[in-house]
């Protein structure tokens, strides 16, 4: 188990370096970010030289990775456009994202698995059905159609909601923005976790803790459950890379400034140093989210050994 | 039974979730009358908000609350009267000697003295401070030793500027400017507190001013809450207690949060609600002119563009444009078919004519065609206009244009859209002198005078003339009316310059942009000025 982390943590590092430097080059092939600072106006020649040779731009772009990735490893990530430290930037997103992220997750986990268990047991049956085709429908509707109709229905129409979160986002905010985050991912983990339930439902184990006597909860909790979760906890895993990634357009609807706005707002402004710190960020979180579940694995079944 | 449990788990959730959110829905806003807050959208500023470093609408609207300058624009008429000074004389046009009026002061109590403004000024000037307005101190005496093109300053002060007393200085510029003192309304001219330079990261993260309002509250990114000042000594005090900046990241949410009674006031109507905006705001909703432009630029650094039957082709072009047309369906009249060089804000006084450009400048198929084919038709045979194709909805116009081309030349190939992925990379191939085609342009007034329109934008080698064209005749009237100590005259031989570009067409003017705003119920007399920034401190709550 030991060796394996290790060389799981080993294999992170060309995966890290690559990912940062693929994403260095393509912020710098879209031109020149200074040129953009000055409006529809040229920016003045001696302003704009000064201000390249403080932002390092006028460097070879080999160097200006190089300079970068040191600095990184001292804990230094660059400053953005607006004289703001990207790390500064990165205390105030992040935080704002993981707690939708967790949000997302908690209705994923607690909502479709539910609904996985109780549609694998009642194959077939209406329920099943329903929810079969209620998954089918949020997963072919687009996350910025069910985040703007929300948006409209909960917010303006009925008032329920306040249809932008302020710039704190408590949790209490990020409910309905979680909800349409999850929504996908959601309906995937029913999916799965049906599938996979239906399938163990008849296996023999299960047979054998019924006949035991077993109360019918603790089959279903301790023996079926544990089993069947395998293809979900992976599928869960890997969704929280692309949950905090992935979350650029429904912050942008609900306008909230975690790192989706952060990225866009680098982007836009092409300003490498933003954009780059936070996708290297959002490597590590991916990076570390596999290496958990794969870890989990052995939890959930201890047959799964690793050399 | 089994599943039943986990069913009513489920549904449990939900349920939970609706409540709290409805419980997070409340209302913050805060008292009526003269206390009441204003809540109201916001951009993030591009740059650190530095008077002298801010050329953004969104840094912009921040320093027009807090500072106050030497003068300032009425918001109506655009005029410039004298606020912080009390004179501005001048003899020849070139020499001015400019008094501060007494009795004004930072909110952190420093007086406002001459020194505040010769300070502030050299600051800004100063290559080293890497300050993006530095340029509007380029009349000043001395500028290109403080800020030469290339190679470091060889003065760290403008010698143009000298201190005479406690309350006044002088102003040597390099040539006649006789409007020069009604550009001083620009918040680059803005005067600066000692703090400014003894803590400037202080001072940036919470900016101090001499304007009605005080910053209470700033989060970079995402807020930031203003509070009248009560000691403000100027005349234009705020009629409300305060205003609270959201950062939104899309205009739509903005609009959204209006609607669902949210916000009090967005400055910015996105497109694509133009059409329900009646219905959702009535004659809550405004739209009136701003100070700027768009155009579409030749390259005359391009052989091909810089011919003597060129004249014709441009003329041709901008005949083949129907204005009307694409400012009513695609702009849904935020926009207004341009027949000069200026804006209506400007007034007539102030150097707007409206049809100054004429037929050149109206839709005659016939006409147009003609005229394109007489000067050699299009170089290349196609026109590419390009664009930045990530903000703004530059495509819709560009393809309404090109269709209204095409439509003349009875060609579908006549002219195609030449989309730029982001707007760095399209300034900087219009910098760099890359694009061998016309491409959207656009100016914004930096201040109400019809010199701003011409004279960065078309004078020979000029800050903004990104697309090189010259012309002696052009540039001579131009010096002409800078010299003229007449205002009217200054501004009629302006319009005599503008007259050449008529012959010349440097540049097809397309159409005036409009500011658009909406204001929810709880709040009245909002207007917005001519740079289409809202008149914050005239804003009353009910």
């Amino acid at each position: 188990m030991g060796r394996y982390v290790i060389r799981r943590l080993l294999q992170m590092i060309p995966v890290f370096f690559g990912t940062t430097l693929l994403i260095f080059l393509m912020v710098n092939v879209m031109g020149d970010p200074i040129a953009g600072l000055c409006g529809d106006r040229q920016c003045d020649p001696a302003t704009a030289a000064q201000l390249r040779s403080e932002f390092g731009l006028d460097k070879p772009v080999w160097q200006q990775y190089l300079t970068y990735m040191g600095n990184v490893f001292t804990g230094d990530f660059g400053t953005a456009f607006n004289g703001q430290k990207v790390t500064e930037l990165m205390g105030t997103a992040f935080p704002i994202t993981i707690r939708l992220t967790l949000v997302a997750l908690f209705f994923e986990i607690v909502i479709g698995i539910s609904l996985g268990v109780v549609t694998g047991l009642r194959r077939g049956r209406p329920v099943d059905t329903t929810v079969l085709i209620l998954t089918l429908v949020v997963i072919s509707i687009p996350t910025f159609v069910t985040g703007l109709l929300l948006q409209l229905l909960l917010g303006v129409q009925w008032g329920i909601i306040k249809p932008s979160v302020s710039s704190e986002a408590p949790i209490n905010e990020l409910i309905i923005p979680g909800l349409v985050v999850a929504s996908v991912s959601l309906a995937y983990v029913t999916r799965l976790t049906r599938t996979s339930i239906a399938e163990n439902a008849r296996a023999d184990y299960v047979r054998t803790a019924v006949a035991k006597g077993l109360p019918g909860r603790r089959v279903i909790i301790r023996h079926l459950l544990r089993n069947s979760l395998i293809p979900v906890v992976t599928f869960i895993g890997t969704d929280v890379g692309a949950l905090m990634g992935g979350a650029i357009v429904t912050e942008r609807i609900f306008n909230i400034h975690g790192v989706g706005y952060q990225l866009y707002q680098g982007i836009l402004r092409q300003n490498s140093q933003t954009v780059v710190g936070f996708v290297t960020v959002l490597v590590l979180v991916f990076l570390a989210a596999n290496l958990i579940v794969d870890l989990l694995y052995a939890v959930l079944d201890p047959r799964i050994r690793y050399a | 039974m089994r599943g039943a449990t986990t069913v009513k788990w489920a549904a449990c959730a939900v349920a939970v979730a609706l409540a709290a959110t409805a419980c997070g829905g409340g209302s913050s806003g805060g008292g009526g009358g003269a206390d009441g807050i204003v809540s109201s959208s916001w951009g993030d500023p591009q740059n650190p908000l530095e008077p002298a470093n801010t050329n953004e609408v969104q840094g912009g609207k921040v320093l027009d609350m807090i500072f106050r300058g030497l003068k300032k624009y009425d918001p109506k008429t655009g005029a410039a009267s004298n606020m912080l000074a009390e004179k501005i004389d001048s003899t020849d046009n070139q020499n001015f000697t400019v008094t501060v009026k007494d009795g004004w002061t930072f909110s952190n109590g420093e007086k406002i003295t001459a020194k505040s403004f010769v300070d502030a000024w050299n600051y800004g000037a100063l290559l080293k401070n890497n300050q993006k307005n530095a340029y509007f101190f380029g009349y000043i005496d001395g500028y290109d030793k403080v800020h030469p093109d290339t190679g470091t300053a060889s003065a760290a002060t403008l010698s143009g500027l000298k201190l005479v007393n406690d309350r006044t200085f002088s102003v040597k510029l390099s040539q006649k400017f006789s409007l020069w003192p009604d550009t001083l309304g620009y918040p680059a001219f803005a005067p600066l507190p000692k703090a400014f330079y003894t803590d400037h990261a202080a001072w940036v993260s919470k900016p101090i001013g001499n304007g009605p309002y005080t910053i209470d509250k700033y989060a970079k990114g995402s807020s930031m809450s203003l509070r009248k000042w009560d000691k403000y000594p100027g005349d234009d005090k705020a009629q409300n207690g305060g205003i609270d900046l959201k950062v939104y990241t899309d205009n739509n949410t903005a609009y959204t949060d209006l609607t669902a009674g949210n916000l009090d006031l967005v400055d910015d109507v996105p497109a694509s609600q133009l059409k329900n905006v009646k219905a959702d705001l009535g004659d809550r909703y405004i739209n009136t002119p701003a100070g700027i432009i768009q155009t579409l630029a030749f390259p005359f650094y391009d052989k091909a563009w810089d011919t003597p039957g060129g004249i014709k082709v441009r003329q041709g072009l901008s005949m083949a444009i129907n204005r009307e047309q694409i400012t009513d369906q695609i702009f849904r009249k935020t926009r207004t078919p341009a027949s000069d060089w200026t804006s209506p804000v400007l007034g007539a006084d102030g150097g707007f004519k409206k049809g100054l450009c004429g037929k050149e400048c109206t839709y005659d198929a016939a006409e147009a065609k003609k005229m394109i084919q007489d000067g050699g038709g299009i170089p290349g045979g196609q026109l590419k206009i390009s664009y930045n194709a990530d903000t703004g909805s530059h495509k819709e116009w560009v393809d309404a244009v090109c269709n209204s081309i095409n439509k003349v030349m009875g060609n579908n190939k006549a002219c195609v859209g030449a989309p730029i992925g982001t707007f760095a990379d399209f300034r900087s191939q219009v910098s760099q002198q890359k694009l061998h085609s016309p491409w959207r342009a656009g100016w914004q007034m930096d201040y109400p005078l019809i010199q701003n329109f011409l004279q960065p934008v078309y004078y020979t080698n000029a800050s903004s003339n990104d697309g090189k064209w010259n012309n002696k005749q052009f540039d001579d009237l131009v010096n002409k009316a800078n010299a003229e100590s007449d205002k009217a005259k200054a501004v009629s031989t302006f319009q005599d310059a503008e007259k050449v570009m008529v012959e010349q067409m440097p540049v097809i003017p397309l159409w005036y942009q409009n500011g658009s705003a909406g204001y929810s119920d709880r709040v009245t007399n909002v207007s917005l000025n001519q740079f289409s920034v809202p008149v914050y401190e005239q804003i009353k709550v009910k």
